[in-house]
Order: C-alpha cells, then structure tokens, then sequence
C-alpha cells in the first residue's frame, strides 16, 4: 500500500457526489487500518462539516461550490473544507448544551466534531475548516 | 433511496408503539427529513400516545437527526404522551452525552425497560 492517500474533490451542491466523497474518504480510512472507532468519527465529522458548508455556510446556493481535500496516511487522517460563503466567528456560536439552548432542534456539529475529533481548526474568515483526526 | 420507503418497522404493544429505525445511518439529510415526517406521523397522523424509539440497528447518528428526535419529543409531549428511546449503543450514547441531550430524553437501555411503567 502507498504511504498515503490524497484526494482532492470540488462539489457543487450535489448529494450524491457528497455521498460518493465520503465513501471515498471512508474507504481510505478503513484500507490504512483505522479502528471502527475512528471510522464512526470521520463518518459523523465528514457529515457534519459538509451540512455546515452546505448550509451555512454556502446558503444552499447551488451555484456556489465546496473544495475538499483530504489526506490519510498510517497515523492520520487530515479533512479541509472550504466554502464559498461568507464565513463566520466561531465565538458566536451558541454553546448547544447551555440549558436555554438544550431543546433546540439544531446547533450540535460544531460540538460533536470538536469532541471527537483530535483538532478541528477553521481559518480567519471562517470559510474552511480542517479536521484532524489521529488513530485511535 | 425511494421518500415513500418506510424507514420504521412499527409493532405496538398494549397501548405502546414500538418503532425501530430500519436504516444504519442516520446520516444525510434527506433521509433525516423522511424519518422525520414518518416519526411526526405517528403523533400527528395515527394519535399515538406512548412511543418508545428503538435504536438496535442504528450505527451512525448525525446532528440533524437529533434535531428531528428533540421535535418529535416536542410533539409528543405536546399531545399528552410520553416518549422514550432504548438500544442505543455506545458510540451512540456519546453522542447523546456530548450534547447533553441524555438529560433531555428519557433513554433506557432495551425495550423491555423502555416498556416498563410506560
């Protein structure tokens, strides 16, 4: 097997390319021998950061697109997403688990992808954001 | 994957609706959407009251599909009724946890207890 698999992908708002991507991604990372662990994690944090990209961050606007790249090697798998949008500062995200914001019926990806991931970092504008995840 | 597809396979139990997710991803929005509209269905549509979820065959679990459980136990406290979620596992369970949503929803850890004093 290579050291490491790259792939590079630019989406443009289409589900079952976004869907493809992950399989893609997910393969990658049961081939260099991740656990099932890892492989609920990157399934949950991939889903979660292409929604937000999608969503907020692109505002569903098909003609706008998303840049993927990702890279998985023995120790590691390393995601970057970037959207078209205007971004955002991630201190103005409502803590999802405060208990005036407990029964909301969204605002959990950023949360979840930061509890299980190793880091999860996005850029000043708040466009793209990378996802690390080390194996288990 | 076909909206008219059921996503639930329902049993009822006394005066108790039993239904368990048929999917092992509940992942990606539009499936999330089609689980959604069935699980309001069953308060909104058939009435049910009591409404225990069942999570056996659910390996992946995304933020949306949270979102649509908090409405549904919305919708069902809102008509009189009770619900509660069991079977979930581990993985699962921590997403739950993460969220703090274990505290929000009434979680049992198979049927027989979700059954018990329902």
């Amino acid at each position: 097997m290579s050291e490491s698999h790259e792939i590079e992908v630019t989406l443009a708002g289409d589900t079952p390319a976004a869907q493809e991507l992950q399989d893609r991604i997910i393969r990658s990372v049961e081939e260099f021998g991740f656990s099932d662990r890892d492989i609920f994690v990157m399934r949950l944090a991939i889903e979660e950061a292409l929604v937000n990209a999608v969503k907020h961050g692109n505002k569903r606007d098909p003609s706008k697109k998303i840049f993927v790249r990702c890279q998985v090697d023995h120790q590691k798998v390393w995601l970057q997403i970037e959207d078209e949008g205007d971004g955002f500062v991630l201190a103005d995200v409502p803590d999802p688990t405060a208990d005036e914001n407990l029964d909301k019926p969204s605002g959990r990806g950023i949360k979840l992808m930061e509890s299980f991931l190793t880091s999860l970092e996005y850029n000043d504008r708040g466009n793209c954001v990378t996802l690390v995840k080390h194996k288990d | 994957m076909a909206s008219g597809k059921r996503r639930l396979d329902i049993e009822t139990i006394g005066d108790v609706t039993v239904a368990k997710f048929v999917d092992k991803k509940i992942l990606d929005e539009t499936n999330i959407q089609i689980i959604g509209n069935q699980l309001f269905g069953l308060v909104e549509d058939d009435g049910r009251k009591k409404i225990i979820l069942d999570f056996s065959n659910v390996e992946y679990l995304s933020s949306a599909a949270l979102g649509k459980l908090i409405t549904m136990d919305k919708k069902v406290k809102s008509a009189g009724g009770k619900l509660r979620l069991c079977s979930i596992r581990p993985d699962i369970y921590e997403v739950f946890a993460i969220t703090k949503l274990n505290q929000v929803f009434d979680i049992k850890d198979d049927q027989d207890q979700a059954l018990e004093g329902l």
